[in-house]
């Protein structure tokens, strides 16, 4: 349920579901999710589901934080049936050419890079959210081992298709963008395309998704 | 074919088709994008009699030199930007908030915006363009939008679809003000940051970086001192959310910007100042000002009444 909700700048509500990360939270955030969207509330311009929290934004010009605060006080959430999830094996090459946080992760982690490999590759992980950049998945939750914190200064470029960490979680980078988690690997794959416009994400929440090593001359020939 | 379209002799920094931008996709990752300063885009579309949800044609800094071929167009220029009109053999010096009459063979020539980023050049019609979720908005972070995704390249030609038959000449006083302070709403996460930090950040200068585009703004100054955790768990974004990553400098969120994000929320700018926002080149200097969210509302319900009252008026 929400615990609070306030206001976000002057065009968005911040419903605050609590502090912790894990799959029944999530899964409250998103049945919220789905009921907003299906109401269409006049105003309402866009919803961003999270681990714990849900924004909504509204157009200013049609509705005010007052009005919508009121909406969602009174929605009635209803039981969605289970959205059928799909386990996907995600390709990824951690070649030095792709794993640029590598030593920054040793150094941090105290492990070695094969360590930390066999931390993270071969199990499963849930899709909390997508966003960021077109489709980018929010994957978890990592080993307690593996975790560490954002790079302190993010990069203004990010390769797509980097596969990176930050505390018990993993993503994918959709496209080259700015972005701050370490970055341990590279996959061939495209996980967003927009020319399928209902369906543009190859990975949804509450699907598992598993990363396998592939080498060097694998993630080349990959395409081909 | 068509047989009106304009070629791209020089294609400018950023130059890209914007309109009103895409809603309801923030849970896929995909922003709003559209126009960057609205007020503007607006005043454009209007001074040539076009829908006001028409596609425009957005600069940064250096815009787009064209080469128009086809019957009789109107097209106009907003911002605070430079630029000429060569008609066979003559050149003129354009001006900004008025329109003026094209044919066939001639050039309009967008030497630079002055002082400021963005400008807006409409032409009385409609492009041939791709819309992808109801928006031609080009989003070259993500490929989405009209020509691939992509900002305007050399060589290339885009087609008219329609050519407006009001062609009546339209002018307009509009100065583009700067303000000193932008005003902010005090975000979720203000208490991460020490007393010490709040000051900063409420009474120090900040300059705006080079590193700044569509996406975002970011900001060097005094750091902001962060006494709870530099890192929040990943959650939604909105336009103008001021993030304060660990190396303490604020970045501001712009119309192209991730829709997810894990830095502290300092504040957000308030709706009001979003169109001066982004018109702040790098080198400028922010002051923040806090003010509350029925404020906030008000002055954005004025500054929406004055767009409307400087549409109606042209």
């Amino acid at each position: 349920m929400i615990k609070n909700i306030s206001n976000l700048g002057d065009a968005a509500l911040y419903c605050d579901f609590g502090n912790e990360v894990n799959k029944s939270i999530n899964s409250q955030v998103i049945k919220y999710f789905k009921t907003i969207k299906e109401k269409k509330f006049e105003g309402i311009n866009n919803l961003t589901p999270s681990y714990n929290k849900l924004i909504i934004s509204y157009d200013l010009k049609k509705t005010t934080f007052k009005e919508v605060k009121k909406f969602i006080e009174k929605v009635n959430i209803e039981d969605l049936e289970k959205t059928n999830s799909k386990t996907l094996e995600i390709p990824v090459c951690c070649h030095e050419n792709f794993s640029m946080d590598i030593k920054r992760l040793e150094e941090i982690l105290k492990l070695s890079r094969e360590k930390i490999l066999e931390n993270f590759l071969n199990k499963e992980y849930f899709c909390y959210m997508t966003g960021f950049i077109a489709g980018m998945p929010f994957l978890g939750d990592l080993d307690e081992n593996i975790r560490a914190q954002r790079l302190e200064t993010p990069r203004v470029k990010v390769p797509k298709g980097s596969v990176a960490l930050t505390e018990q979680f993993a993503n994918i980078y959709t496209f080259e963008s700015p972005g701050g988690w370490n970055i341990l690997g590279n996959t061939p794959l495209d996980v967003f395309d927009s020319s399928k416009e209902d369906k543009p994400n190859l990975i949804n929440p509450g699907d598992i998704v598993i990363f396998k090593e592939i080498s060097l001359d694998q993630y080349k020939n990959y395409n081909e | 074919m068509s047989s009106n379209y304009f070629d791209i002799i020089r294609p400018g920094i950023n130059t890209t088709f914007q309109d009103k931008g895409r809603d309801h996709l923030y849970h896929i990752g995909i922003p709003f994008s559209g126009a960057m300063d609205n007020r503007n885009y607006l005043i454009a579309n209007k001074l040539v009699n076009n829908n006001l949800d028409s596609a425009v044609i957005e600069f940064a800094y250096q815009g787009p030199h064209i080469k128009y071929s086809g019957e009789k167009i109107n097209f106009a220029v907003t911002g605070d930007v430079i630029f000429s009109i060569k008609k066979k053999d003559v050149e003129i010096e354009g001006k900004c908030y008025e329109s003026y009459q094209i044919e066939n063979g001639d050039e309009v020539n967008i030497i630079s915006t002055n002082k400021s980023v963005y400008g807006y050049l409409a032409l009385g019609g409609v492009f041939d363009l791709k819309f992808q979720w109801n928006s031609c908005s080009i989003n070259t972070k993500a490929n989405i939008g009209s020509n691939d995704g992509k900002k305007f390249d050399v060589g290339q030609r885009i087609n008219l679809k329609k050519i407006n038959s009001n062609k009546d000449i339209k002018k307009t006083n509009y100065i583009n003000t700067k303000i000193e302070n932008i005003r902010v709403i005090k975000g979720t996460n203000f208490d991460y940051f020490s007393e010490e930090g709040k000051k900063v950040f409420y009474e120090k200068e900040f300059t705006v970086s080079k590193l700044s585009d569509r996406m975002g703004m970011r900001l060097e100054g005094p750091k902001i001192d962060n006494i709870v955790n530099t890192n929040i768990k990943s959650e939604g974004l909105i336009k103008g959310v001021i993030q304060v990553p660990a190396d303490g400098n604020p970045i501001i969120m712009l119309s192209d910007h991730g829709t997810i994000g894990g830095y502290p929320k300092i504040g957000v700018v308030a709706s009001v100042d979003y169109d001066r926002l982004v018109q702040m080149s790098p080198g400028s200097k922010i002051k923040f000002k806090e003010i509350n969210l029925s404020d906030a509302e008000t002055l954005f319900k004025l500054y929406e009444m004055e767009t409307q009252n400087l549409l109606s008026q042209i």
